[in-house]
């Protein structure tokens, strides 16, 4: 193999340059970016970031060593338009093309937006730098009243960062209780207390029905009539694999590139890695994993079966994630279903301190803590080694 | 030196935090102790609240491992070391950091 091309150049991308060369590969290897930076960090954006505490250099993803060592021909600020699966080449918006022995898609998701929203001032998303410095600057901008609409992790953090700032800040959640269909009712439900209990509303079980505002936004409408007057306004609405590149390229898509439990796709020389690769089981079953951990950890993987041009390894580890709230670390791993039984194993809920188990007829499917790492460890440990693929 | 607790409250296997202006990480991996820089260095996290397999330490936050007894690192995300301090254990089992020596021994040395 003499050449591959990677598209996308946050960590999936970052790290499958690094496997590839880690494994041996010495050929040509470009990455392709659509931010005109080198690679950075993103947990941090909603956390450290947002309050000033980490800057840009703070999250750079390669140092100099790095650079020196991985020789990767870096086309950054350009998007990828288009893949032609036979000549495996990769179109630029340039108008330029790369071509290469195998490309890897590492495109990521892109945010969700209300309709409506678009170039109305004071409303954000929160995924790239781009984004977090303008949010910086919009919470920094007087004392703005704050909504954030999803209460799921990132609107989380993000409120927890405004009530620090000192702002008034209300939370918007369609759902009964943030997060339950990942934490389960239990967990979630404590999880949403740390709003209240640090001066954060949460408006629960209501969905938006529109954004107001002419030119700038001033409030957030319910569909019960409430009005939540607000000057900025952030949306933690969930993302969407960035795949448009690839309609009618050829390669399977949906919701995400459909690939196996190697992170490879049907076409021969493509894979997909991060939260653009849906991972198809032998049983037909998927995951679309999004989380920074499966980004971290599957370019091994999905090198290392590029390089042998077949699926010798399998990504098998259970989702692990983590997320900073109000100062108390919440980490959460496996998969937890409607009915399990969650069994505090230390520490207590209602303290936002404790480790606990999931349990489905004596079987464990996750474990979740707040401010009990390790614990935790322990926990995360006995899940993730027993964890069937997909 | 800085007292850090008495060998009994430090079993194989255990660790323990240690306030000093930087917080450092106490260690009994199979009965040698090792002291370290606490926080780790890729994010915000407790090293003495991680998991202690050997003489290494796996990051609790993103399973960043570090060498005990050279505090490099010996998996990503981590890529720069953590300082490492050195130990004394008195007669009666008083455990000691000096915090104002942080030693960076050189890989294979130990």
């Amino acid at each position: 193999m003499r050449a591959v091309a990677v598209v996308g150049a946050s960590l999936a991308g970052v790290e499958t340059a690094r496997a590839l060369r880690e494994q041996g590969f010495d050929g040509r290897l470009t990455v392709v970016g659509d931010e005109d930076r080198l690679p950075y960090d993103r947990p941090p954006l909603s956390k450290e970031y947002l309050l000033g505490k980490a800057e840009t250099d703070d999250l750079a993803l390669l140092d100099g060593d790095d650079e020196d060592r991985l020789g990767i021909d870096w086309r950054l600020g350009v998007r990828a338009t288009g893949l032609d699966l036979r000549r495996r080449a990769v179109e630029l918006a340039d108008g330029t093309e790369i071509t290469a022995d195998a490309v890897v898609v590492a495109t990521g998701a892109a945010p969700n937006r209300l309709p409506g929203t678009a170039g109305l001032e004071g409303v954000h998303v929160l995924r790239s730098l781009t984004d977090a410095d303008a949010l910086r600057a919009d919470l920094a901008a007087g004392s703005p009243r704050v909504a954030v609409i999803g209460g799921s992790f990132i609107g989380a953090e993000i409120a927890s960062a405004c009530s620090v700032l000192g702002l008034e800040t209300t939370v918007v959640e369609a759902l009964d209780t943030p997060m339950e269909p990942v934490l389960g009712p239990r967990v979630a439900r404590v999880a949403a207390g740390l709003h209240g209990d640090n001066g954060v509303r949460l408006l629960r079980g209501v969905p938006v029905s529109g954004i107001r505002g002419i030119g700038r936004v001033t409030g957030v409408d319910l569909a019960d009539g409430t009005v939540v007057p607000a000057d900025v306004v952030v949306m933690g609405i969930g993302a969407k694999p960035a795949t448009a590149w690839l309609e009618g390229s050829g390669l399977e898509l949906d919701d995400g590139v459909v690939c196996d439990t190697g992170l490879l796709t049907a076409a021969g020389g493509v894979a997909a890695v991060g939260d653009v690769a849906r991972l198809r089981g032998a049983d037909g079953t998927s995951t679309r994993p999004e989380h920074w951990t499966a980004a971290a950890q599957q370019p091994a993987v999905a090198a290392a079966n590029l390089l042998a041009g077949t699926a010798l390894q399998e990504y098998r580890r259970a989702p692990y994630f983590w997320s900073d709230q109000y100062g108390v670390r919440l980490q959460f791993a496996g998969r937890a279903a409607p009915g399990d039984e969650v069994r505090v194993v230390e520490g207590a809920l209602e303290e936002y301190a404790f480790a606990a188990v999931y349990e489905r007829d004596g079987a464990v499917t996750a474990a979740a803590a707040m401010d009990r790492p390790r614990s935790f460890t322990r926990l995360r440990r006995g899940i993730g080694r027993a964890a069937a693929p997909v | 030196m800085i007292y850090a607790c008495h060998l009994d409250d430090l079993p194989q296997g255990e660790s323990l935090r240690v306030m000093a202006d930087d917080p450092i990480a106490l260690f009994n991996a199979d009965g040698e102790i090792y002291a370290v820089d606490d926080t780790c260095t890729h994010q915000n996290a407790s090293l003495s609240e991680g998991w202690l397999e050997g003489c290494h330490i796996e990051c609790p936050l993103h399973e960043a491992s570090f060498d005990l007894r050279t505090g490099q690192p010996t998996c990503l995300p981590a890529k720069r070391p953590v300082r490492t301090y050195p130990v004394t254990v008195d007669d009666d089992g008083g455990v000691y950091v000096d915090a104002t020596v942080s030693e960076r021994i050189t890989e294979g040395a130990a």
